[in-house]
């Protein structure tokens, strides 16, 4: 089913109720509509509609518009080089992109046309960084994100009071899965469109927020500020989840402090299982914090258990996931769901005796910076392209700020060679944009390889750690 | 009817309106207010009424599921009758729903 749908319940169903900024449920399926028409008429047809814009009011306008046509909607991440940008609008070609100024449209809600019934597209197309160089096209079909909002939530369930604050980029599958559920269960979305945690706060008290996601980057900066002033506590905030990449035990400690009558979530999901597959909810987290027990205690540092319609599976180390969330797909690529339906995550973990998932990290080379997934190849290719670098192998070392930070070994061009790390640094900047790009390069004589020429990574971690 | 899950079906005796999430092979005899349910897009009769008995509601967001749980519904649009197989009346699936998570 198409999830145009959740809109055309919540329309019906919450019509008067605010969706986001002075828009109603109702206004939102006007808009959308008029999204779908207009992506409807388009000549040549497109098949997806791209995003580039930051967060912001058009959020759910964009999405379900797209969805109405039956048309995929693409968020691409607006802070890649432009290049890169423009590579990956081609690759969803032919796609229209969505503008701003389409807002305006559908305010007399004169279209009335129905949601594709059964859309042939994916609902969501979502670039992944993976483990190759060329960003992957994971894909969300429409009956994946349906079956997370049916298992998992209750329709109309939010009370007229509560209001999300949605701080993580549209791009990330937790910024699509915030503006689904929250449209599901009929919450206002008030989106932010770039995240700094003393706006954060001070958007959370304007705007009377009940219920926020975050990054661990975004929690540890948002308790940074509160530790230094803990009066600037969101009044009405009553549930905090976060997720996206491990999240450092002193920080939620620290949060859990500071913010004690918030009730914490830890979310763990990947983009290819529609957002949260496991979840360690509050009572988990007062539990573990008010225990002195060990085993109790370190609950606080796992993922908590599987949500209704999700299983878990560790083969060799490895989580293994199933349930009709599970996407697993790519465009272009074999699905990466196995003949039982299962999908190896790449994630290594340990599940215990009561379903308790701890995921100790990725079992590929994934960095994972502030809940952005960066490929090595990627860093280690756009180096190579500067004239004096012969060989390059980009590794994540721990930050306490970023959960991990970008760093290179690289190896000069020529023998008895060497260059500018700075400018070197600079240069990065400007080929991969400011997330992707290392702060710290080092220079080296040679690489450590196997014997088959691949990059021991591993032991390029511990040399630059040994630095 | 043979229903599959993404089916839309609308009540024959009020604007009641559902959708399938998942349903057993083969023929169900899906109705509300004990008449016979009519997929989205086609006419219904004219002048039907719910049967005595078939009046407990369908409630918007609510999923309904058998007793064998093989078929489940959404209510995408309320009415005022109830939903059955045959005779049998479906029951509402109590949710336990999670903290939110995003």
């Amino acid at each position: 089913m198409n999830v145009a749908m959740v809109l055309d319940m919540a329309a019906d169903g919450l019509g008067d109720r605010r969706a986001v900024g002075d828009l109603t449920y109702a206004q939102v399926r006007s808009k959308a509509r008029a999204v779908a028409a207009r992506l409807r008429g388009m000549v040549p047809p497109v098949t997806s509609m791209a995003s580039l814009l930051p967060n912001g009011d058009h959020l759910p306008v964009a999405l379900f518009g797209a969805c109405w046509a039956g048309v995929s909607y693409a968020p691409l991440n607006f802070r890649l080089p432009e290049a890169t940008q423009s590579d990956l609008l081609a690759r969803l070609a032919p796609a229209a992109r969505f503008a701003q100024e389409w807002m305006n449209d559908g305010a007399d809600g004169d279209d009335q046309a129905p949601f594709v019934d059964e859309p042939e597209r994916p609902a969501v197309l979502l670039f992944t960084s993976g483990t190759s160089a060329a960003p992957k096209a994971a894909v969300l079909r429409h009956d994946n994100l349906t079956a997370y909002l049916f298992n998992t939530l209750e329709f109309g369930s939010a009370g007229e009071d509560e209001a999300a604050l949605v701080a993580v980029p549209p791009f990330h599958i937790a910024g699509v899965a915030a503006v689904l559920s929250s449209t599901y269960v009929g919450r206002r979305i008030v989106p932010m469109a770039r995240f700094d945690a003393d706006d954060w706060l001070e958007l959370a008290a304007a705007e009377s927020i009940t219920h926020a996601f975050v990054v661990p980057t975004m929690l540890a900066r948002i308790v940074a500020v509160l530790a230094d002033d803990p009066g600037r506590r969101p009044p009405a905030l009553r549930s905090l989840a976060y997720g996206g990449a491990r999240m450092p035990l002193p920080v939620i400690e620290r949060a859990l402090e500071l913010l004690p009558d918030v009730e914490f979530v830890n979310a763990y999901g990947l983009t290819e299982t529609s957002s949260t597959v496991a979840v360690l909810g509050p009572d988990d987290h007062r539990a573990a914090i008010a225990s002195s027990d060990p085993n109790v205690r370190r609950r606080l540092e796992s993922c908590g258990r599987a949500v209704p319609g999700v299983e878990f599976r560790i083969v060799d180390g490895e989580v293994w996931i199933r349930g009709d969330q599970v996407g697993g797909g790519y465009v272009g690529i074999e699905s990466q769901v196995d003949a039982d339906g299962w999908l190896h995550t790449g994630d290594q973990g340990v599940l215990d005796d009561e379903g308790y998932l701890w995921v100790l990290g990725r079992a590929d080379d994934t960095i994972i910076r502030g809940g952005e997934n960066i490929s090595p190849a990627e860093i280690e290719d756009a180096l190579m392209r500067h004239p004096d670098v012969a060989a390059a192998a980009a590794v994540g070392l721990p930050d306490t700020e970023w959960g991990e930070k970008v760093a290179a070994m690289v190896v000069p061009r020529g023998v008895g060679q060497s260059f500018d790390a700075d400018q070197l640094r600079d240069w990065a900047r400007q080929q991969l944009g400011s997330i992707k790009a290392p702060e710290v390069i080092v220079p080296a004589g040679e690489l450590p390889l196997t014997a088959t020429g691949k990059v021991l990574r591993r032991v390029v971690r511990e040399q630059l750690l040994e630095r | 009817m043979d229903l599959k899950a993404g089916t839309r079906l609308r009540s024959a005796v009020d604007e009641a309106e559902v959708i399938v999430v998942k349903a057993p092979g083969g023929n169900v005899d899906l109705r509300a207010g004990g008449h016979p349910m009519v997929p989205v897009g086609e006419d219904r009769p004219d002048g039907a009424s719910a049967e005595p008995g078939f009046d407990k509601g369908c409630l918007l967001g609510k999923r309904y599921v058998d007793e064998s749980g093989e078929l489940e519904i959404l209510c995408t649009k309320a009415g005022t009758a109830s939903l059955s197989v045959g005779s049998e009346p479906l029951e509402i699936k109590e949710a336990k729903p999670l903290p939110s998570s995003d």
